[in-house]
């Protein structure tokens, strides 16, 4: 069937549901919902509870890192048994530490904002009454569903959750005798994760296809939002790595269960000689980072074109650079595959190969700078709105630019060879992909919380205090943490005061945990904030923000279909902003921007952008 | 020290209350009922922003003016110099770069803060400056490149040349040990298959392998200044990282393979010891365990600075304190040290 058919079938079958409803059960519509909308708030909320989870591990292991081997009775509270005396054990400590990782990256910034504003954003903007396939977009979120409560459940092993670290690396992963966690646990982290990669597979051929072929009349691919474009690249680099990291979870699955050697060779581990032959790790870390590498930009695209939506929006003034923009994007993706051994240039791997991957690494690192430009220059001579969600998307730009340029230094396999592994690693990571991923997030959810929430929307005050403390938060933890890699203090520590040569940088542990316990307290001013105005908030106008994009002239009430009526047609790109004829008057008089729909005036010019 | 930045700590704690009960009245005055940023809202985190900048400003100045001082001392190996100067170059680029986006950044957030009736000015594209902020990265990142290639191609180069030391770097959970070549200075063949622990053969070594006879296996590292050393490194059981932070080294331990490193190390622990960055941080850490001490907590004698062999992949429950010391000295007393040592026949033959 050709493309043009689905669309039209696809028109005729919604445009009869916008006239009259299915009658809906509290089942459809709330639980197995097909419906985008639903799907996207589903996987909101889901994602944020992962988060709170694993923000609240990170504040455990933060507190033992200042304060080691001191008793807590919160420790003793939550952790029970691994936590004798309130005195935090070593091996839970490597459990927080993986299971905080592995949430954060997988739960909650690729589920949690691609899964939650792919699916709100791509219909709305795109002008589509639904995603490609609901009923396959519905499984996707229920298998995403089921992988984070085999993650939690994990959390109540008898001998605990996977304590690997998050990239597993075997033999530590694949030896049940090497640690505790690497039974049971680590059996449900292998399943928890194949099938978030097959709910993840789902998610992203649905929003490839929808984005492909659902775009209304006039919304040529030039004309999209940059949220789309960067929403559909993701899940494009979702389908090429996703599956290997499952042939990768696969094959360590027969090797810790069916005693198969792709992993393993040569061991003699507690007091006996294993009959692994012929594998090797570095395989594994080969596997592992083909998709691991992608992953950090399957993170933080998304949030990069939510900023760049929010920033164009709130400056009144379009995105400078549109095609620059999208070009980005594009050489991003495909550096973005061929980068994954700066993460190995001390595996082992011959040094021949480090040479390559410095180079193609140092290159992503053009598009980059060309994009954090842009975003600049976009804010250059605005009139700028400074609502929370484009307060989140400068200070986004801020921690991306902090984060990155460090990453000349990981990048380069020379310099690497000190910092490898150590926290100055941790600090450039949570920076340029955790922290800003999360800004991207929190601007998307306080942006789009009306046309989620049927109108409603968030307070802003709690919204500016919550941005502000966090942001100066986030760099007391973070800028910190820097020098204490280059003290050469390793990752995955329990304690750094085992032996004296850290003893001096107790300060700055206490410093960094202490601004960490704090930034995690004012996440609470948000949940407070998200969940009072889910049910209390004040209704704005249905374009409160004054945007050009097609999710603003969709019914404020959630209905199956989106339009009451036909699906809008596009007439213009979606950077319209502060247009002004030769006069210099605003081309729609006393109105700043040109909503999509607008067709073009006489004599306007639809600038080559 | 402590209390001094807990006292930092709640003085910003304080402030951001201040500020807090600042912004709440500032939108209680004029409540419009709306949650859309008006002129006040703009104009007040417009301020912020500035205020941001300077924040971002001090808070690296702050770092190095107060946490400089506990990075890594200069390198003590041949390679670890040229490592040096590549990490302050990038260090120089890295400011330069942050220090003019950050201020752009925030700046403009501060000074195009929203006005009702200001006109944005409609600027979709500039062929020029895009090419223009295209090409310094590009110019830039390939003398970074290359640079750090031909470094990176040195580093690993390794070679037979100038007689280098050959030791071997063993690891398990959660130790280390090393095995150096002895006279003949050829390691004798080993594989973990031929661990006989009741007769002491920890490292698996071919005993049928005459090079084997004369390797001295030992927990603590000898290495003579200036002399080059080649490390064949390797694991029993899961991936350990063998790292020397002091001389810019590190390599991984790979269960099923060697892997190798090589570096002169240049500087002697006693050299090292009255370096007078290393005899202030020495002193620091003294006066931290002195007050360990007197509250009588354990593990707090004085130190004294060493060299050390870390792990740095996580390997297991005791990662976290699986160390060798890492003694570099003159030639006269390591020959002094090494001929002081049981070599792995010796052991075999009082082990019968």
């Amino acid at each position: 069937m050709s493309a043009i058919e689905t669309i039209h079938m696809d028109d005729h079958d919604h445009d009869d549901h916008g006239h009259h409803h299915h009658k809906e059960t509290f089942v459809t519509k709330y639980i197995f919902s097909q419906d985008h909308k639903m799907i996207s708030k589903q996987y909101l909320i889901t994602g944020l509870i992962m988060g709170a989870i694993g923000i609240a591990m990170s504040i455990l292991f933060r507190m033992q890192l200042a304060w080691p081997g001191e008793s807590f009775p919160v420790f003793e509270a939550v952790l029970g048994k691994w936590a004798p005396d309130g005195v935090m054990d070593a091996d839970i400590y490597l459990a927080l530490v993986t299971i905080h990782g592995t949430i954060m990256v997988f739960f909650v910034l690729t589920a949690g904002l691609s899964g939650a504003f792919s699916n709100l954003l791509i219909p709305l903007q795109i002008g589509a009454r639904d995603m490609a396939s609901g009923f396959l977009n519905m499984l996707s979120y229920w298998m995403f569903f089921i992988s984070c409560i085999i993650m939690l459940s994990s959390l109540f092993v008898e001998a605990g959750p996977a304590a690997a670290g998050w990239t597993i690396y075997p033999p530590l992963s694949a030896l049940p005798m090497a640690q505790p966690g690497s039974g049971m646990g680590m059996t449900l982290w292998l399943v928890s994760m194949a099938i978030f990669i097959a709910s993840s597979l789902l998610g992203s051929l649905n929003y490839i296809v929808t984005v492909i072929n659902l775009r209304t009349k006039g919304m040529s691919m030039t004309r999209l939002p940059l949220s789309i474009w960067t929403f559909f690249v993701t899940a494009i680099i979702g389908v090429v790595s996703f599956p290997v990291l499952l042939s990768a979870a696969l094959l360590l699955i027969m090797d810790r269960s069916f005693g198969t050697s792709f992993f393993l060779s040569d061991i003699f581990i507690q007091g006996e000689v294993l009959h692994y032959q012929g594998g090797s790790p570095v395989l594994f870390e080969h596997l592992f980072w083909f998709l691991g590498h992608p992953e950090v930009y399957i993170v933080i695209l998304p949030a990069m074109g939510i900023v760049s939506e929010i920033m164009a929006v709130n400056s009144r003034k379009p995105i400078f650079g549109y095609r620059a923009m999208i070009a980005s994007i594009l050489a991003i993706a495909f550096l973005s595959t061929i980068v994954w051994g700066h993460h190995m240039f001390i595996s082992g791997m011959n040094p021949f190969l480090g040479s390559v991957f410095t180079f193609t690494t140092l290159l992503i690192a053009i598009p980059s700078a060309v994009k954090s430009f842009n975003w600049i220059t976009t804010l250059w001579k605005g009139n700028l709105q400074l609502n929370p969600g484009m307060l989140f998307s400068i200070g986004m730009v801020s921690t991306f630019i902090t984060g990155g340029l460090t990453g000349i230094i990981l990048g380069d396999s020379t310099l690497d060879i000190n910092v490898h592994d150590t926290y100055f690693v941790i600090a450039h990571f949570h920076l340029v992909m955790g922290i800003s991923a999360l800004y991207g997030l929190f601007a998307g959810v306080y942006h789009w919380f009306p046309k989620m929430f049927e109108g409603k929307m968030m307070n802003k005050n709690l919204g500016y205090v919550h941005f502000w403390i966090t942001a100066v938060g986030s760099y007391g933890i973070f800028f910190p943490m820097h020098f204490v890699g280059m003290a050469g203090v390793p990752r995955r520590y329990y304690e750094n005061t085992a032996f004296p040569m850290f003893d001096d940088l107790t300060d700055i542990q206490v410093l960094m945990t202490v601004f960490a316990i704090i930034t995690a307290g004012v996440q609470l001013v948000f949940v407070y904030n998200f969940i009072s105005s889910i049910f209390y908030g004040k209704k704005g106008p249905k374009n409160p923000w004054k945007a050009t994009t097609l999710e603003w002239t969709a019914e404020v009430k959630h209905i199956h279909g989106n339009w009451d009526g036909p699906i809008p047609e596009v007439h213009r790109w979606a950077y319209d902003y502060s247009k002004v004829d030769e006069n210099g008057e605003y081309i729609i008089p006393d109105q700043d921007f040109v909503p999509q729909t607008v067709p073009l005036f006489e004599d306007e010019e639809e600038l080559q952008h | 020290m402590t209390t001094v930045l807990t006292l930092a700590v709640l003085a910003l704690v304080a402030v951001a209350i201040w500020q807090m009960t600042k912004i709440f009245e500032l939108s209680q005055i004029k409540n419009e009922d709306s949650q859309i940023a008006n002129d006040e809202d703009n104009r007040y985190n417009g301020y912020l922003m500035f205020a941001f900048m300077v924040f971002t400003y001090a808070i690296a100045i702050f770092s190095f003016w107060k946490y400089w001082k506990i990075i890594l001392p200069e390198a003590a190996s041949e390679h670890g110099v040229e490592y040096d100067h590549l990490m302050v170059a990038s260090f120089i680029i890295i400011f330069i770069v942050q220090f003019i986006t950050q201020g752009l950044l925030h700046y403009f957030a501060y000074k195009y803060r929203g006005k009702k009736g200001n006109k944005a000015f409609f600027y979709s594209h500039n062929n020029k400056l895009e090419f223009i902020w295209t090409i310094i990265p590009v110019v830039v990142l390939t003398g970074l490149i290359l640079w750090g290639l031909f470094a990176w191609a040195e580093i690993t180069d390794i070679n037979d040349e100038d007689d280098p030391l050959i030791v071997e770097l063993y690891a398990q959970q959660f130790n280390w040990t090393a095995r150096y070549a002895g006279a003949d200075n050829v390691l004798g063949g080993a594989n973990v298959r031929m661990i006989d622990i009741d007769r002491a053969n920890v490292l698996g070594l071919d005993e049928s392998d005459a090079y084997s006879n004369d390797d001295v296996l030992v927990k603590e590292l000898h290495l003579p200044v200036g002399r080059k050393v080649n490390f064949k490194i390797r694991s029993q059981d899961v991936l350990h990282s063998a790292y020397m932070p002091h001389f810019r080294a590190q390599m991984n331990c790979v269960p099923g393979m060697i892997t190798q490193f090589s570096f002169t190390p240049t500087i002697t622990t006693a050299e090292m010891r009255k370096k007078p960055d290393v005899v202030d941080k020495v002193k620091r850490i003294n006066k931290v365990r002195a007050e360990k001490a007197a509250n009588g907590a354990g593990n707090s004698d004085p130190w004294e600075f060493d060299y050390i062999l870390l792990c740095n992949k996580i390997c297991g429950k005791s990662h976290y304190n699986m160390q060798m010391k890492i003694i570099v000295e003159t030639q006269e007393e390591y020959d002094a040290w090494i001929k002081g040592q049981q070599t792995f026949g010796q052991t075999m033959v009082s082990a019968k």
